[in-house]
């Protein structure tokens, strides 16, 4: 009887251990489904068409090229393939500038013929119109609603999920803003991060170290709203009024940010590493002359560079992770940077602040759900590299 | 007696020069170091300058009134300490049997390394990408809505690394002549677990889950979508109610408020409630792994 029942505990242990690796089947598996849903969607919003005249000889439109029409940047339809003519925009608002309220019927019904008869009377309009207007027969001729597709997004240079009729998901303004904040962070936690490490495992006396060790500690559990919030209100007006900016909302107030909230990763995981060369060796060295600085930049960072850049590629992925601390402090532009003292998004930071507003199911909650697919594997790839290190160290 | 002249005045420069390079960068450590303890100071201090003067026992125990502007957090502090329950109920016995399985019962090898890739590759994924798995799965999926019961099951699964980790190590501090010895006297694995093993390690362990746990009453992202409510009338009656949490608290009246004199006090009073809870967290886990220390060396 008793043996029945060990069986079963063993049983339950041994599912237990594999829920972290369940977890992460699932993360893959709900992230991916909802993510890839976005390549199924249409580039023109749901439920609308957008209608040219028969003659027009144009039949696809990418999602950048609609948004520049309508937003009157592309003014000509030989700019798009199409006959040299200007494009006349035409949206359902517009509809009472051609046609009175008579015409149209009480509730619409003749509105679809009538939008039929004014583009066909204009060759170089485009309507943007919902579907339920365009009856069978007429001589309209719709743009093939073509898919988004992987290009859109990877290389798109515009995040605009609200834009009608095409709305724009573009990821390179996040990815590049992610990586412009996340690069700057570390280069100015680099140098913090290896002084004090190289100072708490070779230098510091017990004393000194019985301070910076918990100051470290605290600093790692401080949590990133109090660290944006800390941001938001000393470190962007500092900015602002350094560098004589019109906001301080910038990548670098994001930057200093994440170098704090990174620095005590970097200092952990290095220091560790440090300490892990055998006291031989610096001995040895010391035997020989050396000095003990010399020791360390000439025989313990060499042995232990491995256990630096792991630290380093942690530090990198827990400043590319980053959401609240960034979202407060960066502004909300989702533009692509050109400087680093400009407002700028970054992916979790564009995740959090758009996701309560997307509905769920569309185009806009997938494009998002494929963004938290891009992170999720940005992270598992720096934590690979970090595993793959140490076990060469090995 | 000049050549000796010579490699004496050779021999003391460089040693000059490896002096001062030392003393040089010594110092810039010493000196960069230090910044790091005024950054700390700089920013705890600024919060805790600016927020003791709104804590008052009013201010932790009455609702928000007028829009956020006036009154206090006690249904976020409530809302907190929900969550920090809920998700320790989850990962503790998860995390605790996990860990149990990796250093007593798997097969060592690959199958051990396999798993414990999975775990830190967990541990490494950034608190937003749980906020959408726990969105995806508890709220949508399997049908829980905003609650407290989906903002727990996500953060539980933050904490469960951890968990895992702190377990595993104390177990393998825990000498396997304790295991032996149990083992001769007739113990079965399982009683030996329980009974010796277990109790040995608990302390640890338990420090492990308090440390998570403070860790977890300062995440955001992962409440998000899963459970924080920016207002609620009442607290939370059931497990599927939404609730208020500090951090959330925070981050909203920083950033999106109407009458932002009113707030930054509220928000200062709300940092310092965070920072305080962080400080406390520490504390205790600091102060419970020295006394079993103690314990542990009397024995």
């Amino acid at each position: 009887m008793r043996k029945f029942f060990e069986k079963i505990v063993a049983g339950l242990l041994t599912c237990s251990g594999f829920v972290t690796s369940i977890t992460i089947l699932l993360i893959v598996v709900f992230l991916f489904i909802e993510a890839f849903g976005l390549f199924k969607s249409k580039v023109i919003e749901d439920g609308y068409v957008l209608a040219l005249n028969k003659a027009n000889p144009v039949n696809r439109l990418s999602p950048s090229e609609i948004k520049n029409i309508f937003d009157e940047e592309i003014t000509n339809w030989k700019e798009v393939g199409g006959i040299d003519a200007p494009i006349k925009v035409f949206r359902l608002e517009n509809i009472t500038e051609y046609y009175s309220e008579e015409d149209l019927g009480e509730a619409y019904e003749l509105a679809g013929d009538k939008i039929a008869e004014l583009v066909q009377r204009n060759p170089g309009m485009i309507a943007f119109i919902p579907s339920q207007f365009v009856k069978e027969g007429s001589n309209l001729h719709l743009i093939k609603d073509n898919n988004i597709s992987f290009k859109d997004v990877i290389a798109g240079a515009e995040w605009f999920p609200t834009a009608t009729p095409a709305p724009q998901f573009g990821f390179l303004p996040l990815i590049t803003g992610t990586l412009w904040v996340s690069l700057f962070a570390i280069l100015i936690a680099l140098p913090f991060g290896l002084s004090v490490s190289i100072y708490l495992s070779e230098v510091a006396n017990t004393k000194t170290r019985n301070i910076l060790k918990p100051v470290i500690e605290l600093l790692s559990g401080i949590p990133s709203v109090v660290y944006g919030f800390f941001g938001l209100i000393v470190i962007v007006p500092f900015i602002q009024k350094t560098f004589d900016l019109p906001v301080g909302e910038t990548g670098l107030a994001g930057s200093v940010v994440l170098a704090i909230m990174a620095l005590p990763t970097i200092i952990t995981v290095t220091e560790d590493a440090m300490r892990n060369c055998p006291r031989s060796m610096r001995e040895a060295s010391l035997a020989l002359g050396a000095s003990q600085w010399q020791t360390i930049y000439k025989v313990v960072i060499p042995y232990s560079i491995s256990g630096i850049t792991s630290g380093v590629v942690l530090g990198i992925g827990r400043a590319i992770g980053e959401t609240m601390a960034v979202l407060m402090v960066t502004g909300n532009a989702a533009v692509i940077p050109t400087t680093i003292l400009e407002p700028l998004r970054t992916i979790p930071a564009t995740i959090a602040a758009e996701l309560g507003e997307a509905p769920a199911g569309g185009a806009h909650y997938q494009a998002l759900f494929l963004l938290g697919v891009v992170l999720f594997i940005i992270t598992l790839i720096i934590n690979l590299s970090v595993e793959a290190i140490s076990a060469k160290r090995k | 007696m000049t050549e000796m002249n010579k490699s004496a005045q050779i021999t003391s420069s460089a040693s000059n020069r490896k002096r001062t390079s030392q003393y040089v960068a010594f110092g810039l450590f010493r000196l960069l170091s230090l910044c790091v303890v005024l950054i700390l100071f700089a920013i705890l201090g600024f919060i805790i300058y600016k927020g003791v003067g709104v804590i008052n026992w009013e201010f932790i125990s009455s609702a928000p009134r007028e829009g956020m502007t006036a009154g206090g957090i006690w249904p976020a502090i409530v809302g907190t300490f929900y969550l920090m329950v809920g998700s320790a109920l989850f990962a503790f016995p998860i995390g605790v049997m996990s860990g149990i399985y990796m250093n007593e019962y798997a097969p060592k090898g690959k199958l051990v390394r396999f798993i414990r890739v999975m775990t830190n590759n967990l541990s490494g994924i950034p608190s937003i990408v749980f906020g959408l798995f726990g969105m995806a799965l508890f709220v949508n999926y399997l049908g829980f809505g905003d609650s407290i019961l989906a903002g727990s099951l996500t953060l539980g699964l933050l904490c469960v690394p951890i968990v895992i980790r702190t377990t595993e190590e104390a177990l393998k501090a825990i000498p396997d002549t304790l295991r032996e010895g149990s083992r001769a006297l007739g113990a079965t694995k399982l009683q030996t677990i329980w009974h010796v093993i277990l109790p040995m390690a608990m302390p640890n362990v338990i420090t492990g889950l308090i440390l998570a746990l403070g860790r977890v009453s300062g995440e955001t992202a992962p409440i998000l979508f899963t459970c924080a409510a920016y207002f609620l009338p009442q607290l939370p009656q059931s497990v599927l109610d939404q609730c208020m949490a500090l951090p959330y608290h925070l981050y909203v009246i920083s950033t999106s408020g109407t009458d932002m004199e009113a707030q930054l006090p509220i928000a200062y009073g709300t940092a310092l409630v965070l920072i305080l809870i962080v400080l406390a967290v520490n504390l205790l886990a600091n102060a419970l792994r020295k006394y079993f220390e103690k314990k542990v060396k009397m024995h």
